[in-house]
């Protein structure tokens, strides 16, 4: 991105959308302190992960910018900033809501988009598999926990629920939606 | 006896059971009875969920949340993860009427409703809050001497507001179940640091979060510590998969053992070694595996 911000990236519906996460528009009371971005064990690691700069782009609209930098995904949301901003700012809570329109845009890791599905077929991010059906009974478990796993009528209302919420849409395969 | 629903989630029942079992049979050493959660789903995993689509996640928390409602029960978590997605999902619930009404049409669907009558608790502060240290001091058969790492990881405590824990810099509760059990919890560099797996991060940009790990496991090892304590499936994970991930990829070896508490809390009690999982990790440490037999004799059987 370059330095210089022209005001024709600045897209005020998309600060407005940001803004209906409650609490978010409290990015405006930021003072440019920087101690969330000094905290931040992303910050340590990515010179170019800022979450203050991601905060202020928010503010000031600019959209493209902000969906589109890889950055985004990057936050671990250990909350290290949230606790320690001065000011209040929702900074975890704004971050996700930023992705959630990210999402909504068609912009989705294809791993993320793998989890997903994987709940949406079997009410697990990470599913039972045969060795581990071993391990549990190696310490004396049932080898099949007693959670959707083993209940069909629940992994039923899972996925009727997850069809309800359009979920199963927002991350079907790309190929599939065109 | 106390009575809570036991809420499972994804990595501890299908990938460290150990987890699951050591939980199972420590609480109940302590009068505390664990009832299942039939039926219940993944939590769901807050870092993708939540960023995705706030309504499904709140729903689908809120279901399992329902679940434990009609049992009467108070929910048991023993990961960070699942914690943090069903307290905040349950909070916003019942100081959210709009959503609550938006969520509970999605429930009547499949044949729930929110009611808002029961709390979401994490093992170590349960233990804390509720059982308290002497009463875990005198449930200890075989004090543990060792030397520990203790990773409280982030969403046990943070956000604070939600929480209402104490200190998200410098806490103490979770170090003092530890002594408890005879360990002495070492101080090291940076010891809140986030473990790097959170948020969707390790499955996104698996390097970057191996080097937030690696960062840990060096403070870790720098303290010289026999293993790490965790409470969290997810962070037991990272550090597990992670440091063998990171030898492939990065070449560096650390081989610490990573132990939850509530399998820590087993050896102290002294269950047989192989009802606890530990040697299940990826990470096995023959020396480690020697110590604990040393302090344990018999019992390791
Ligand atoms: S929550 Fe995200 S942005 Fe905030 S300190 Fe942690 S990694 Fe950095
Ligand atoms: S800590 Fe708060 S006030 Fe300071 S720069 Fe970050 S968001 Fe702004």
């Amino acid at each position: 991105m370059s330095d210089i911000i022209k005001t024709s990236d600045f897209d005020m519906e998309f600060r407005d959308e940001v803004f209906k996460e409650p609490d978010a528009d409290k990015i405006t009371l930021c003072f440019n302190c920087t101690g969330c971005t000094s905290g931040c064990p992303m910050a340590e690691l990515e010179p170019e992960y800022n979450i203050r700069k991601f905060l202020r782009m928010a503010n000031l609209g600019m959209k493209d910018a902000l969906l589109n930098s890889p950055y985004l995904w990057y936050c671990t949301t250990c909350y290290k900033c949230q606790e320690r901003c001065p000011q209040g700012v929702k900074n975890v809570d704004t971050l996700l809501k930023i992705r959630t329109i990210a999402i909504q845009n068609g912009i989705m890791h294809d791993n993320h988009r793998k989890v997903s599905q994987l709940v949406i077929k079997l009410g697990h991010a990470v599913p039972i598999n045969d060795e581990a059906k071993e391990k549990r009974k190696d310490v004396g478990l049932d080898d099949t926990p007693p959670t959707v796993h083993k209940f069909e009528d629940a992994l039923g209302e899972v996925q009727k629920l997850l069809k309800i919420t359009g979920f199963d849409k927002l991350v079907v395969d790309k190929e599939e939606t065109s | 006896m106390s009575k809570l629903s036991f809420f499972l989630g994804c990595i501890a029942p299908n990938r460290y059971p150990g987890i699951e079992a050591a939980t199972i049979k420590t609480l109940e050493k302590l009068g505390i009875e664990l009832v299942d959660l039939k039926g219940a789903s993944c939590c769901p995993a807050p870092g993708v969920f939540r960023s995705f689509d706030k309504i499904t996640w709140l729903s689908l928390a809120s279901r399992n949340v329902t679940l434990s409602e009609e049992m009467g029960l108070d929910i048991l978590t023993v990961c960070n993860g699942c914690f943090g997605s069903l307290v905040d999902a349950n909070n916003i619930m019942k100081e959210d009427p709009k959503l609550k009404e938006e969520v509970n049409k999605i429930l009547k669907e499949i044949g729930h409703e929110f009611k808002g009558t029961i709390e979401v608790r994490h093992i170590i502060e349960y233990l804390s809050q509720e059982v308290g240290v002497e009463k875990i001091k005198a449930a200890v058969t075989i004090p543990m001497d060792l030397n520990i790492a203790l990773h409280y990881g982030c969403h046990l405590v943070k956000p604070s507001k939600e929480r209402h824990l104490g200190s998200t810099e410098n806490p103490r509760f979770f170090d003092e179940l530890v002594e408890a059990t005879g360990a002495t919890s070492v101080d090291y560099e940076d010891k809140m640091a986030c473990c790097g797996a959170g948020g969707g991060a390790r499955t996104a940009v698996l390097d970057t979060s191996l080097q937030m790990v690696m960062n840990k496991l060096e403070h870790m090892k720098a303290a010289g510590v026999d293993c790490i304590i965790d409470a969290c499936p997810f962070c037991h994970l990272q550090f597990d998969v992670g440091q063998t991930e990171i030898k492939k990829k990065f070449n560096k070896v650390y081989d610490i053992p990573v132990v939850h508490y509530s399998q820590l809390l087993g050896l102290a009690m002294g269950l047989p070694l192989s009802e606890l999982g530990i040697n299940q990790n990826l990470i096995v440490n023959e020396e480690f595996n020697k110590k604990i037999e040393r302090i344990r004799g018999g019992a390791n059987e």
